[in-house]
């Protein structure tokens, strides 16, 4: 019976420990945004850590979204060659991108290749008391050091998710089209047609840039947030790419549900 | 050595200082002033509060009670803004020196210079090189923080706090962990800088010899109150057993060896019987 009691009351502290740490973590984004102010006037900042953020990300990027490519052009010419309608593989390659998987699978790279460095970099500064030296010059650590880092991730992650798809479209146009002869006229005038900028294309960059704030949040957050020590650090860490990959695929799930019902 | 004026109101001045973390009580009650001029270290053991008393007076903690007032500014009536006024005219050095790694040392001492000023880039680089040479190390500005030993990061630290001429500076364990040749350099340079700046400074140490050679008054602390106080003179040649305990390193006295336990009797043997 206590077994039972102790393990609800376990259940219980998790679920409340959720809410507080929601709570938290919303309220540090009324700082940042806050403070922004001060620092997008100071835009190399902000350059600096989109230089951090997305163009160290963009190889990682660029040959994930090749192989996820080339696998949609391998598997999508096997299933529409059996209804006879391989033509329109350049349709289903660029919609599975530009809807689902250049979003998502861009955040989930982003978020364990930016985000992670993000944690580690503030709870760094954190631990060896950078934050508190900051502080101590009549510095803002927010102004300073954590909006940036926020909106480098902002603006980095809808550019990565484009290019991701791009080069998954790319992918799947060498498989299709070079490797296993689908007609290039046809994948690339069938994709034309079927793919519409608003609401395939627009929802896309939307979803990335929702899960931009997402992971950017979460990355400064758990970093900022973080017990300072090794130990600490560490476990900031782990939760900045598991809190990530799970609030993508949860508001993943949620946006589809709103912006793709059927024409 | 310092210029004393007992005419001018203290500029750091704390009447009957609390503080609590949580239910623990650190602080019970500090009453402890910084004259224009002077050098003043704060001693006691380690975890005795006196880390806690530096954040108190740089503003970083909040006093549960009691007033703690800088340059006639009662810290706890201070909005942000006007805290981030008064921290700007204070220094701080930390205990392993916070220099930020991703910089060298040159843009670490400009740090302040370039938040707070807009001085042009040829004036920082003088001034920042000034502040270099004074703590000797002005061919290190091109260096990286990880590049440095630890004395020299907490010299690099030590012109970074100075950038801006502080009227305050505040030094926590300015000697931990520092051979006795880096020891004795930071020990000069802290008088000295105080005495060039005319600025004041507050010390937390447990270093007694190094920082007896130095400062002007000494105040000790121990579970979380003012045991005791005075010049340097004063505190070698005191009869006050805790002081006498802590000048001379005896490891029993007022401060006990044992942390607090049942009797030992009554805990040995005890699977025998």
């Amino acid at each position: 019976m206590s077994g039972l009691a102790n393990f609800l009351r376990r259940i219980g502290a998790m679920a409340v420990d959720g809410v507080w740490r929601l709570g938290f973590a919303t309220r540090f984004l009324g700082l940042v945004l806050l403070y922004s102010g001060q620092s997008l006037r100071r835009l190399p900042l902000t350059i600096r850590e989109i230089y951090f953020s997305g163009v160290l990300s963009l190889l990682i990027i660029l040959v994930s979204g090749l192989f996820v490519g080339l696998v949609l052009g391998l598997q999508g010419y096997d299933i529409l060659q059996r209804f006879g309608s391989s033509d329109a593989l350049g349709t289903m390659v660029a919609l599975s991108l530009l809807r689902e998987l250049g979003p998502v699978v861009a955040a989930l790279l982003f978020a364990s290749r930016a985000g992670s460095a993000v944690t580690a970099e503030i709870g760094l500064m954190k631990t060896t008391e950078q934050l508190k030296a900051m502080d101590m010059m009549a510095v803002n650590p927010i102004a300073r050091v954590v909006a940036p880092r926020f909106w480098g991730g902002v603006i980095s992650m809808p550019l990565l998710a484009a290019m991701f798809s791009a080069m998954g479209i790319f992918g799947g146009w060498l498989i299709g089209v070079v490797f296993i002869g689908v007609d290039d006229g046809a994948f690339w005038s069938q994709m034309q047609a079927a793919v519409d900028v608003r609401y395939d294309v627009m929802n896309g960059v939307i979803k990335s840039f929702v899960f931009g704030v997402a992971v950017s949040l979460i990355a400064v957050f758990e970093g900022y947030d973080c017990t300072p020590t090794a130990e600490g650090v560490s476990r900031a860490i782990t939760r900045t790419v598991v809190s990530s990959a799970l609030a993508i695929l949860a508001l993943d799930f949620v946006l589809t549900s709103f912006m793709f019902r059927g024409q | 050595m310092a210029i004393e004026s007992p005419e001018l109101p203290p500029l750091v001045s704390l009447r009957g200082v609390r503080f609590a973390y949580g239910e623990r009580e650190v602080l019970r009650g500090i009453d402890l002033s910084v004259h224009r001029g002077q050098v003043v270290a704060i001693m006691g053991g380690s975890g005795c509060g006196k880390t806690t008393l530096l954040r108190l007076i740089g503003g970083q903690l909040k006093a549960t009670g009691g007033t703690v007032e800088v340059a006639g500014h009662d810290l706890a009536a201070l909005g942000n803004a006007d805290l981030y006024a008064l921290r700007r005219r204070m220094g701080m050095l930390f205990q392993f020196g916070a220099l930020f790694t991703d910089m060298s040392v040159f843009d670490n001492v400009a740090f302040p210079l370039r938040e707070h000023t807009d001085l042009p880039a040829g004036m920082v680089r003088d001034l920042v090189l000034m502040k270099l040479q004074a703590v000797g190390l002005r061919g290190a500005a091109a260096l990286m923080p990880s590049e440095l030993s630890g004395g020299m990061a907490r010299r690099v630290a030590l012109a970074r706090a100075v950038a801006l001429d502080p009227m305050l500076i505040l030094y926590d364990e300015p000697f931990a962990g520092l051979d006795p040749i880096s020891l004795g350099i930071i020990g000069q340079l802290i008088r000295r800088l105080n005495d060039a700046l005319g600025a004041s400074s507050v010390m937390v140490t447990h270093d007694v010899h190094e920082s007896l050679g130095i400062v002007d008054y000494v105040y000790f602390v121990s579970e979380g109150r003012i045991v005791a106080r005075g010049t340097p003179d004063e505190i070698r040649a005191s009869t006050d057993p805790f002081v006498h305990q802590f000048v001379n390193a005896e490891a029993d006295g007022p401060v006990p060896f044992h942390y607090p336990a049942p009797a030992i009797a009554e805990q040995l043997g005890g699977g025998v019987g």
